[in-house]
């Protein structure tokens, strides 16, 4: 990227304040927890073989989700790659981030509804005379909900990395006349080397970080995770000194296990090209088609029928009368403007990281201190991965404490939280775009002595709009669907739609609790076509340019 | 010294802005629509002359946690919603002050005595069957340890939860010395423990398991509210636990005198009319008019079990990890 040399000292200090803040935001939390353990006289120790059985549950089952996730990812986001045209193909695409923004209970509520005891499946098998029933409880249910929340997450990265493939390499497979194996190997391949790193990673932290799909349905306390010991810690005993040594063991184990996978990073390598984006002109023969038709309609049932089992339920309750009580209007605005803001600040955040990075890569002879630095901007987006939501918000609390109410502050600390929450997948879906974007217009613009506002208005912002919003409604759905963070701030002022769902629950009110839960996926699912809006329609080239 | 320093800050404050507002923590399902909540504040400010405030947070374990992250410095002048298990631990903060208040008339099961806390109402542990699936519901908690395993049910965690507390109580209370083995028996039984009772609930009413650990009082909402018979508790022959909510007052909050005038309240007819339709709960004292019909219908425990506050707290972590031992091994 050709900068000139206050552009390049605002990328970096823009990086740098991102970074700082981030490190702060939750170096204050961990650091108030600490003390106040301290203070409080918490012993904790570490050797218990409770904690060493409950850690090696959690990298097993997440280490297991995680590989399936990628494994079952590839061969769908290949599919989705290969016939760019075919009717709900962009639906599909949509229908992939709703699981993302749903409450988790909700989710595997809907899972229930197919794979349960009283199941579609089991309904199916005792209807043909067997009776024993598909028991889905244990590490098999843990597993079948991690991918059904993640497997869309990976296809969706991959498929965006699939469809950057330089249209002239699609030129030249076409002519040389290569077989799907070997454009497997030698186009989509490199390409996904290149991404699954970084997917699996993130995958990993948010399996080893999940509770209450591990908690329902795991079954027992054979299956229980180190957040469970956290939550627990914080919630039932107060003992914030224990639940921060258990969230640094957590931060130990999860770096350990990101750092053994860096080892095997490929290196990115983003060719200069026309910027053309080409329909791909393989995959039209007739196996191929049937392959992908097979692949597609499985993902689709895998992933569309516990979805369509929340919104059959969701239809039970009296969704009219939900809608018009003042209560779910007063939920849903604060949740929106909080996921509006979140997301908003989430964006931001991202940019000016990748930004940074971009410029300190583009550096030859950086100093070590940039390098340092480079190293720490990628890593500062997946902390928030590491120290549980539940963990900072404590801290918050108890540092604001001195300050008055704290509950006053906890629209602002939910923001910030969520935007953090956000940050790994927003950057995964802008950083890759942005990459490519600067190494087709960078050298242009600069030639045509395009700086600043001028070039953020006639380059940068035609060029990189779509997988701003994308990424924006990615944070939104995430945003929508948190319940953490609320937990411990709630109160009558700040009701949000997951809590309302919840709550609902909590007075045997299942019914209307089916029915909020509906509105939200629906929510998410207007988000992400706002996100994707323009999309992977080909012939959608016109409008675009509107 | 800060948090000395913030206290005094903030109590000033709270002193200035006080005129004539009472602050009542409680949890969600208490605030809600369909709660007790908005009925209370009604009652109460038509003869207090004063403005009721409401701070919900999710049930009585954030209730405590919330009280211990604010310490001194909260704003509550009364707690709503803590539990006789959490009231050890509640003292222990010595945010509570004797509530002054006469409980020697109410009717609560068990024997519980406390010049601190104040009980508004209780609520019998009891696993709710579905009768649609379950024709021999297990009459006693042997039944419920030794019977078919293939009859499923849902429990709470006790780690997360106060219901999953209480049944790890109620087996103690039954099994003592012998708990572990009644827990490795029952576990073939579970088919999952969930870290709520919403989650358990919620998989019970959909079918997933015929049993969920749950109230006596949990019929009365089906029978009232959805006109339905379907669910059912099952009594058991030696005994049920008890869970008894309690209410306390703040010792540093500068509406004292309004603070216990609620806590009397609470125990009036004006408050016990208005918890067993909508907290679902029994109520501790007489109400105006008899219970609707559906609550002469649920099961009357023949014996009350309830440990002291102490011993539970004493207790808790090491049956917890016998729980965990006995029920985790494969």
């Amino acid at each position: 990227m050709i900068l000139t040399a206050p552009e390049r000292r605002c990328a970096i200090s823009g990086g740098t304040f991102s970074l700082g803040s981030i490190a702060l935001f939750v170096g204050i939390a961990v650091l108030v927890l600490l003390s106040a353990g301290i203070e409080s006289g918490g012993n904790t120790s570490l050797t218990d073989p409770y904690l060493l059985r409950i850690l090696r549950f959690t990298l097993l089952q997440a280490v297991l989700s995680t590989l399936l996730s990628i494994v079952l990812a590839i061969p769908v986001a290949r599919a989705l790659a290969r016939q760019p045209r075919f009717p709900g193909r962009l639906w599909l695409i949509r229908l992939m981030a709703v699981p993302m923004g749903l409450p988790v209970l909700i989710g595997a509520l809907g899972l229930l509804g197919i794979w349960g005891r009283q199941g579609l499946l089991n309904q199916a098998l005792s209807a043909l005379g067997l009776s024993q029933p598909v028991s889905i409880y244990g590490l098999a249910g843990i597993l079948l909900a991690h991918v059904f929340f993640n497997m869309p997450l990976a296809c969706r990265l991959m498929l965006a990395g699939l469809e950057r493939v330089p249209a002239e390499y699609w030129l030249v497979a076409g002519g040389l006349g290569m077989r799907p194996i070997s454009v497997f190997r030698f186009i989509e391949w490199p390409i996904l080397r290149g991404l699954i790193l970084g997917i699996a990673g993130l995958i990993f932290m948010l399996c080893a970080t999940s509770f209450t799909l591990v908690l329902i349905l795991g079954g027992g306390p054979a299956a229980t995770t180190l957040e469970v010991a956290i939550y627990q810690a914080l919630r039932f005993d107060f003992d914030p000194g224990r639940a921060v040594m258990l969230s640094l063991l957590q931060i130990v184990v999860t770096l350990l296990v990101l750092g053994a996978m860096t080892l095997f990073r490929a290196p990115d390598d983003h060719g200069l090209t026309g910027g053309r984006t080409l329909r791909r002109i393989d995959g039209q023969e007739m196996a191929a088609r049937c392959v992908d038709a097979a692949l597609l309609a499985g993902a689709t049932l895998f992933l569309g029928m516990p979805l369509a089992s929340v919104v059959v339920t969701g239809l039970e309750a009296n969704l009219f009368k939900l809608v018009s009580q003042p209560i779910f209007l007063q939920a849903a605005v604060t949740s929106l403007a909080i996921a509006l803001a979140a997301g908003l600040l989430a964006v931001l955040i991202s940019f000016a990281i990748i930004h940074a990075r971009s410029v300190i890569s583009a550096d030859r002879r950086k100093s070590l201190g940039l390098h340092g630095l480079a190293i720490a901007l990628g890593a500062s987006s997946s902390l928030i991965l590491l120290v549980p939501p539940i963990v900072l918000a404590t801290g918050w609390f108890l540092a604001l404490r001195p300050f008055g109410d704290p509950s006053r502050f906890a629209a602002i600390l939910i923001i910030v939280i969520n935007a953090l929450m956000a940050l790994p997948f927003v950057i995964r879906v802008i950083e890759p775009a942005y990459t490519v974007h600067v190494s087709r217009t960078g050298r242009l613009a600069a030639s045509l002595g395009l700086h600043g506002i001028a070039r953020l208005r006639m380059v940068d912002w035609p060029g990189l709009r779509k997988p701003l919003f994308t990424a924006l409604s990615f944070a939104m759905a995430l945003s929508l669907g948190d319940l953490g963070a609320v937990a411990l701030f709630g109160s009558d002022s700040l009701m949000t739609l997951p809590w309302l769902v919840y709550s609902k629950l909590g007075s045997y009110r299942t019914n209307d609790a089916d029915g909020y839960a509906l509105i939200l996926g629906l929510v998410c699912l207007l988000l992400t076509i706002a996100g994707t809006a323009g999309q992977g329609a080909t012939d959608d080239e016109s409008r675009r340019n509107d | 010294m800060a948090l000395a320093a913030g206290a005094t800050f903030f109590s000033a404050q709270t002193a200035e802005a006080a005129d004539k507002t009472l602050t009542i923590y409680t949890y969600e399902s208490f605030t809600a629509d369909w709660g007790p909540g908005a009925k209370v504040k009604a009652a109460f400010e038509k003869t207090c002359g004063c403005t009721v405030n409401y701070v919900a947070v999710t049930d009585g374990v954030a209730l405590l946690s919330r009280l211990k992250l604010e310490g001194t410095g909260t704003k509550a002048d009364v707690v709503l919603g803590l539990d006789t298990n959490l009231i050890d631990e509640a003292k222990d903060t010595g945010l509570f002050d004797a509530s002054g208040v006469d409980t020697s008339t109410l009717k609560v099961p068990g024997g519980f005595k406390d010049d601190v806390f104040v009980p508004y109402d209780y609520g019998h542990f009891a696993v709710i069957y579905d009768t649609q699936t379950i024709k021999n519901p297990p009459k006693s908690m042997k039944d419920l340890v030794e019977g078919d395993p293939n009859q499923k049910i849902v429990i709470e965690d006790p780690r997360t939860s106060t219901p999953g507390l209480g049944l790890l109580l109620w087996v103690k209370s039954i099994y003592g010395d012998k708990s572990a083995d009644a827990w490795a028996k029952l576990k073939g039984r579970i088919l999952t423990v969930t870290p709520g009772w919403s989650e358990a609930y919620d998989l019970f009413t959909k079918g997933e398991a015929p049993m969920v650990l749950s109230y006596t009082t949990s019929p009365a909402y089906h029978m009232i509210e959805d006109k339905t018979d379907r669910y059912q508790a099952a009594a058991f022959s030696e005994g049920h636990y008890i869970q008894i909510e309690v209410a306390g007052l703040i010792k540093a909050s500068p509406n004292k005198d309004l603070a216990r005038d609620f806590l009397k309240f609470m125990i009036s007819t004006g408050f016990q009319d208005i918890i067993p339709t909508s907290n679902w709960m029994m109520p501790v004292s007489a109400t105006s008019e008899p219970l609707p019909d559906a609550f002469s219908k649920l099961v009357v425990p023949s014996k009350t079990f309830l440990m002291s506050p102490a011993d539970v707290d004493k207790n808790r972590k090491a049956w917890i990890d016998e729980w965990l031992t006995a029920t985790s091994g494969n």
